[in-house]
């Protein structure tokens, strides 16, 4: 093990050229593949805020009793694939409606024309899933509550129906794309791997014929292997601060829903680890799949 | 002892290398295989440590059948023949000394044995100052020298040497050939490959002499005819 160790580190420092270059494409394919799983976090998280605005909402017709509603909403909160009911009394709807117009004089003033409170009492009902939406607003429907007065989702199906299957495709399209951009990296570097033990295929079959075992000769490979992924994962995972550090504040302008710099400040552990086991894996299993032809001696 | 027992070696149909040799070496010989490029010179001696295998015949080292040994274990018996080569086939990435040690190593030698062992070789080929030069900052005769060096390290029963002066000049080429009859005299049977006409006849020692990949000739001490 020593020996392994020691032929393999004196092996990478001194093919100083090939080991940098290797370690360089290797980082690239890293890096792509560390933003690859930063642009899924953020995709993940302009979903997920996307289906928040997604909701449903239950209008009461006026002078219905508060305590009906609130029985409706109880109901509402035990049903399947409900997340969240949310109940808008009638003052409060005329005061969201009045702070929403303070600036405009003239619905304010025909809104003091009419007697009493001419809003309705709502419920919002945000689903589990946005494609549940249907379901849930066809249970109430088909309640029959006298005091319903109308459900906004058949108002707004095409326009729900719409985003929720945008937000399915990119979902899939997303993921597709992703796994197909990290495969391409892989396989760079793989080759990168392939072509660095090709350039040793003499000293390979030089050992064998001193009488060297595969596996003598292997280990060393292998273990360069390890080292370069380790110096990738590492430098792959520094360059995303500053990259990041750039980056964060325009896309936080875009995207508010997330602080990517410091979501990637509080995740380093993580990420190092993935693009560190990624880049060791790949060493190592390049290393092995090159390396076979090579011992047929 | 060495036994080729009717080997052939036939690349295509109507091209042989080697056709049904039958040749038996033994312990402590001094052996120079003679002919000219394309006799079968080389191919005989890959054949020993199987760097190819034969199309049919059968080669024993000591009773083992080196013919029928797989990947797995050829490195064992590559360890009892140690091989110089025409092209040297140094290790580019190690010096002098690293590259001696390193057939210790893959045979699994002791760190204190390596030690103890690798300068003395160096010193019996005389390259103790240049032990730690790469080999490119070594002259061919220096280079070669190494590689006997390396070949003799795990003490092995036989030496194998293919053209090892093909690159040299005569002066360095004497050189060559004196150190390997002294390792011959310290007990190590030498197979000695090569189309140096001067060499052999002043060697005076068994020459088998090939011709068109079969042995025409085999003399106790021979003389180079062709």
């Amino acid at each position: 093990m020593k020996r392994t160790l020691k032929n393999a580190w004196q092996s990478f420092t001194r093919n100083g050229w090939l080991s940098t270059a290797t370690v360089l494409v290797m980082t690239l394919a890293l890096f792509v593949i560390g933003g690859l799983m930063l642009v899924g976090v953020l995709s993940q998280v302009v979903i997920e805020e996307l289906e928040g605005k997604i909701d449903i909402a239950v209008y009461f017709y006026p002078n219905s009793s508060e305590e009906d509603i609130l029985n409706i909403k109880r109901n509402l909160e035990e049903a399947e694939w409900v997340k969240e009911v949310t109940y808008i009394s009638q003052e409060k709807a005329l005061e969201d409606f009045k702070e929403r117009h303070k600036n405009d004089q003239v619905i304010l003033g025909s809104l003091e024309e009419l007697d009493g409170n001419p809003l309705e009492a709502t419920l919002n009902i945000r689903a589990l899933d946005p494609s549940k939406l249907a379901d849930i607003a066809d249970s109430i429907r088909e309640k029959k509550y006298p005091i319903v007065d109308k459900i906004n989702y058949f108002e707004n199906q095409v326009v729900i129906n719409k985003l929720s299957s945008i937000m399915a495709s990119i979902r899939n399209t997303g993921l597709s794309v992703i796994l197909v951009l990290a495969f391409i990296a892989v396989l760079v570097a793989f080759n990168t791997i392939r072509i660095a033990i090709w350039a040793a295929r003499e000293e390979i079959n030089i050992m064998r014929l001193v009488g060297a075992s595969s596996w003598f000769i292997r280990g060393p490979f292998i273990l360069q292997g390890v080292i370069q992924g380790i110096i990738a994962g590492t430098v792959s995972s520094l360059v995303f601060y500053p990259a990041l550090w750039v980056l964060s504040p325009k896309l936080l302008v875009v995207i508010p829903g997330i602080d990517l710099f410091s979501y990637y400040k509080t995740n380093l552990p993580i990420f190092f680890g993935i693009l560190a086991g990624t880049g060791i894996f790949l060493g190592v299993f390049s290393s092995f799949i090159a390396i076979r032809r090579h011992l047929r001696v | 002892m060495i036994f080729f027992d009717d080997v052939s070696k036939i690349y295509t149909p109507t091209q042989a290398a080697l056709r049904n040799v039958t040749l038996r070496i033994l312990p402590k010989e001094f052996l120079s295989i003679v002919g000219a490029s394309g006799a079968g010179k080389t191919t005989l001696l890959k054949l020993l440590i199987a760097e190819e295998r034969p199309s049919e015949g059968k080669i024993f080292l000591d009773g083992v059948e080196v013919t029928s040994l797989g990947y797995r274990d050829l490195p064992q018996v590559r360890r009892r023949i140690g091989t110089v080569f025409q092209d040297y086939k140094l290790l580019s990435g190690k010096t002098a000394y690293e590259n001696v040690a390193f057939a210790m190593e893959a045979a699994g030698a002791k760190d204190s044995e390596i030690r103890d062992s690798v300068p003395e070789v160096l010193d019996l080929v005389g390259l103790v100052e240049k032990a730690n030069n790469f080999p490119h900052e070594l002259s061919g005769g220096e280079k070669q020298r190494v590689a006997i060096a390396r070949a003799l390290v795990n003490r092995p029963e036989v030496i194998m040497a293919d053209e090892p002066t093909g690159n040299l000049d005569p002066v360095t080429s004497w050189e060559i050939i004196k150190l390997l009859v002294k390792i011959n005299e310290m007990g190590t049977t030498v197979i000695l490959a090569t189309h140096n006409k001067e060499i052999v006849d002043d060697l005076g020692r068994r020459v088998v002499t090939l011709e068109g990949g079969k042995i025409i000739m085999d003399e106790e001490k021979g003389k180079y005819v062709i």
